[in-house]
């Protein structure tokens, strides 16, 4: 979460305000995770991270960091699903920004990244709170990404509908899946309520 | 000395405009909507790049083509846009502190505590820009480009989005900083009385090319400038110097050359400059020496120049003492047969519909508020 939101900035600025060759390109590989089916992507990590994987073998080697099967892992296939959510959010927050107002900033004298700091971030920042609170409730259902990549491994990368999957294949395990489902419905409900929130206080506060 | 000359193509518009303008001073930007005043400004400013042409200010050059292009955010022209463009996640006091941080050290020249005076910005230095109204809005902007000391300032259309009774509220305040400061400003405007009012010099612009350019009183009789204005806004711009307030009728005799006029004007000093605005539908020509008019002034002159105005009626120049005044004569009429140049005529002014404004000196703060009551 923490690596990928300013990632996803950085993303959808390029898709916003870039120009450059290979941008429409960028912006499909950006959306790939919503529309391939979660297996593929996770394949698709464990081709590519695994420890055979040009990724994987170099983290491996050169930094110990190993990603199949473990909890780390669990966060990157996560991450890179709900990555378009996030981007997406942030983009519609950065169109939304008048560049008259950056315009304003410049005649009065605050240079690119001065502009980007103290009027452009400020003023996406209600996008940028509810993309990423949105792509966190929506990596908490990943299951297909997570399982295909790293497994279902209790207490290292078993995830919560992970946990749910596994309690229905045990013959008593009703009850447990009962709860899991309330936890990830409250899970979900609260977090739908703190991007809405955010987004209103955020809202006032631009006097919107 | 502001030295514009620029090239560019939008789509179908092209402009190609170049002035040279005494600093400082106000200098007026005029022109219809869509001439390209935004877009020289713009220009000026950085904000956008022409593909040809030289933009210097008091001999720094700010854009030469393929030489030289200072980034806006190094040029220190202060912009105050059409829509204001305050920023809205900041309190008027952020919004004005955000150009002051960014002045150099060096450039200080005015400081908050003036602009909250020069502009009585006090009561609303807590509010958000969205508890603003338009006009207070603009004069936050003013203010927040005052601050970051710029060398020029550019008011883009301040009063274009105002109904009457915000321009009434703006304008003495845009008096106080035309007059009282030492930045030189640009004034884009597309009404003429505010030009009268402001500047001391003109650029007219039309379909994207300087038409006319001078100082007020002799713009204002071009022909360019009246295709702009149309017939009903066609006037003489005549200056003069206050003579005295008469007591009985409550008018200030304002003196230019050797005749005068009567005008209504609030808080005029002796010897103080005044700009009257004589329109050429309000300017009555007489070919005898009529008896005394109770409320008219009778000026006499000669004709200089008659043209035709419309199909209904002529345009007379006359000449009084040095100064040009215009009136506006149905063709119809046989008299007006007889109007021609050299001709001696007498002019009949109404005190009551001749617009003055005071000129010069800044005048103190319940001066202007006085004078700002719409007449």
């Amino acid at each position: 979460m923490t690596w990928s939101l300013p990632l996803a900035i950085g993303v959808a600025w390029l898709l916003t305000r870039g120009r450059f060759p290979g941008r429409t390109l960028f912006d499909a590989a950006v959306h790939l995770p919503l529309v391939l089916p979660p297996v593929v992507v996770g394949y698709l990590l464990l081709v590519l991270f695994g420890t055979r994987g040009p990724i994987g073998g170099w983290l491996q080697r050169d930094f110990g960091i190993e990603l199949v099967f473990t909890r780390a892992g669990a966060a990157l296939a996560t991450a890179v699903m709900s990555f378009p959510l996030m981007v997406r959010a942030i983009r519609i927050s950065l169109e939304h920004v008048d560049r008259g107002l950056e315009d304003a900033a410049r005649t009065l004298g605050a240079g690119p990244i001065d502009r980007f700091l103290t009027i452009t971030l400020p003023l996406m920042l209600p996008g940028i709170l509810a993309g990423a609170v949105t792509a966190f409730a929506a990596g908490l259902g990943e299951f297909g990404a997570v399982i295909t990549f790293v497994s279902n491994i209790p207490g290292e990368t078993r995830t919560l509908p992970l946990a749910l999957y596994s309690a229905l294949q045990m013959p008593d395990g009703e009850a447990i899946a009962a709860r899991l489902a309330l936890i990830s419905f409250s899970l979900g409900v609260a977090g739908l309520l703190v991007a809405e929130g955010v987004a209103r206080v955020a809202r006032r506060r631009l006097g919107a | 000395m502001l030295a514009v000359r620029l090239q560019l193509r939008r789509g179908e518009f092209a402009l190609d405009v170049g002035f040279e303008v005494p600093t400082p001073g106000v200098i007026a930007l005029f022109g219809r909507s869509g001439c390209g005043k935004t877009t020289v400004v713009h220009a000026i400013a950085g904000l956008l790049t022409p593909a040809e042409g030289r933009i210097a200010l008091d001999g720094e050059v700010f854009f030469a083509a393929r030489e030289t292009d200072v980034p806006a955010e190094r040029r220190r022209i202060g912009c105050v846009f059409q829509d204001a463009r305050l920023f809205p996640h900041r309190s008027v006091l952020g919004n004005l502190r955000y150009g002051e941080r960014r002045a150099p050290r060096e450039a200080q020249r005015i400081g908050l505590p003036e602009v909250v005076d020069l502009l009585g910005l006090r009561e609303l230095l807590r509010r958000r820009p969205s508890q603003l109204s338009g006009g207070e809005r603009h004069r936050v902007a003013i203010g927040r480009a005052l601050l970051s000391q710029p060398r020029l300032l550019m008011l883009d259309e301040p009063l274009a989005s105002q109904d009457l009774a915000r321009r009434a509220e703006l304008l003495p305040y845009l008096e106080r900083l035309c007059s009282g400061l030492r930045v030189p400003i640009v004034y884009v405007s597309h009404q003429f009385d505010e030009v009268v009012r402001l500047a001391t010099h003109v650029v007219v612009l039309e379909n994207g090319v300087v038409a006319v350019q001078g100082d007020v009183a002799s713009l204002s009789r071009s022909a360019a400038l009246r295709a702009i204005v149309g017939p009903e806004g066609i006037g003489a711009v005549v200056e003069g110097v206050v003579d005295a307030r008469d007591p009985d009728t409550g008018l200030t005799r304002v003196r230019f050359g050797a005749s005068s006029l009567r005008v209504a004007l609030e808080g005029a000093r002796s010897g103080q400059r005044v700009r009257i605005h004589l329109l050429a539908r309000d300017v009555l020509l007489a070919l005898e020496a009529p008896g005394a008019a109770v409320a008219a002034d009778v000026l006499a002159g000669t004709v200089s120049l008659v043209t035709r105005d419309s199909s209904q009626s002529l345009l007379v120049e006359v000449d009084v003492g040095g100064a040009a005044i215009l009136s506006r004569v149905a063709i119809g009429s046989r008299a007006a047969l007889g109007v021609a140049p050299g001709r001696p005529v007498h002019l009949l002014v109404n005190a009551a519909w001749s617009r003055a404004y005071a000129l010069g000196e800044p005048s103190r703060a319940g001066d202007s508020a006085g004078a700002a009551a719409p007449r």
